[in-house]
């Protein structure tokens, strides 16, 4: 039964999940552009990496992390609770960014 | 083989990005591995830096860093006085990846010494707990990944400063290491010589790109009462140096590819020189000290 319990609400949020984004980030440069990006409640955000650099997309409060995106790689995540989420990059973490959810 | 012969024969296999660190009358030198081979005076042979391997990588900058990883391996190898372990300062792979970790530790197997110390870079630890890294070169450390180790009468230190970034960009090692260092260290005695060794810089070179770690003052506090101090690390993929007091900061070039001079172009991306000159970038700058009990620092390339 447990088992059933937890797997009911992962196949609604994979059917659930979008085929595009509602917002984007590019990176390029050690930058992420734009740096400040507002979005409502439930929409969802991607980044792609367009330097020969890999970079991340690492929440400061730990509420999503990318794995390490190479060049041209992108990480899509989408945001349930309204909130200022600041994020930086985990390999050059002097590249940072926020994401404000209304 | 005589010495002339045993330097072209060094210089034949390329890219040696390397460096040797030899105790010389307590005080540590780096010496340039084409030359060791030569040397007539080069102490005891005690240890190898290898760094910024990046297998991974496989962008213009540098296609085969298997390859240049394999002709640094080679170099080490040709020692003529075999040094008893390596320590590789992290970015052993690019992207953090199982399979680019496999690759690594085959090819550090042929390393002809008998420990290989390694300490993560923060392409080492991308996935946040480093999982990875740690299944691999966790064991010395107790998965905490700083710990230390006695060899020829040296306290060696490794330390991490990749994963607890803060505001800002600057490695740092957190509350946790630095109490563990301080504690470390009460019981080494000041006539002993030290050497710490971490992935990023341990001092401060160039905060806008993170180039330094967030404790580097505190550190520095720590060592400054040791005789010989010499501090290592990796992650700017050329030399720096600085001599404070008693301390020696020393960074390693990369075996994979160069990187700008701090502040030069957007940021501390891979380099791309045509491929004439990569040799050059990744040659060796090196430090030697022999009787004196003062460092020599020289700048040497390969080619």
């Amino acid at each position: 039964m447990k088992t059933r319990f937890f797997a009911l609400p992962l196949l609604a949020l994979l059917t659930a999940a979008p085929a595009f984004a509602d917002a984007s980030v590019t990176i390029k440069n050690f930058d992420y552009s734009p740096m400040d990006v507002t979005i409502k409640a439930g929409e969802t955000v991607t980044w792609k990496n367009l330097d020969g650099e890999p970079h991340t997309v690492v929440s400061v409060d730990g509420a999503f992390r990318s794995k390490a995106l190479d060049e041209n790689d992108s990480f899509l995540f989408k945001f349930e609770k309204p909130g200022t989420y600041k994020y930086i990059c985990s390999i050059h973490p002097q590249m940072k960014a926020t994401i404000t959810v209304q | 083989m005589n010495d002339h012969s045993r330097r072209d024969a060094l210089k034949c296999l390329g890219l040696g990005t390397g460096t040797l660190f030899t105790l010389s009358s307590g005080i540590f030198g780096a010496v340039d591995l084409a030359q060791a081979a030569t040397h007539k005076d080069i102490g005891t042979p005690l240890f190898v830096q290898i760094s910024d391997s990046h297998i991974g990588f496989n962008k213009d900058a540098n296609p085969d860093v298997i390859g240049t990883l394999n002709r640094s391996i080679d170099v080490v190898n040709a020692l003529p006085r075999k040094p008893a372990f390596a320590i590789h300062t992290g970015d052993v792979t690019h992207l953090s990846r199982a399979e680019e970790f496999d690759t690594a530790a085959q090819l550090m197997k042929r390393l002809q010494v008998s420990e290989l110390h390694v300490v993560p870079g923060e392409h080492d630890v991308t996935d946040g707990p480093g999982v990875e890294f740690f299944n691999r070169f966790g064991k010395a450390s107790n998965n905490r990944g700083y710990y230390s180790f006695a060899a020829n009468g040296v306290h060696f230190v490794a330390l991490v400063n990749v994963m607890d970034f803060k505001a800002g960009g600057l490695g740092a090692l957190g509350d946790d290491q630095m109490a563990w260092l301080k504690d470390n260290l009460t019981n080494v005695p000041n006539s002993q010589p030290v050497v710490v060794f971490a992935h990023m810089p341990l001092w401060n070179i160039y905060e806008p790109w993170g180039w330094g770690t967030a404790e580097s003052a505190q550190i520095a506090q720590l060592l400054k009462r040791f005789g010989s101090v010499t501090v290592l690390n990796g992650h700017i993929h050329q030399i720096v140096q600085k001599v404070e007091g008693n301390i020696t900061f020393h960074t390693a070039r990369s075996t994979a590819y160069p990187q700008p001079q701090a502040g030069v172009g957007s940021g501390p991306g891979p380099l791309k020189v045509p491929a004439g000159e990569l040799g050059a970038m990744l040659g060796i700058t090196d430090v030697t000290i022999h009787r004196a009990r003062k460092p020599v620092l020289a700048d040497i390339t390969l080619t």
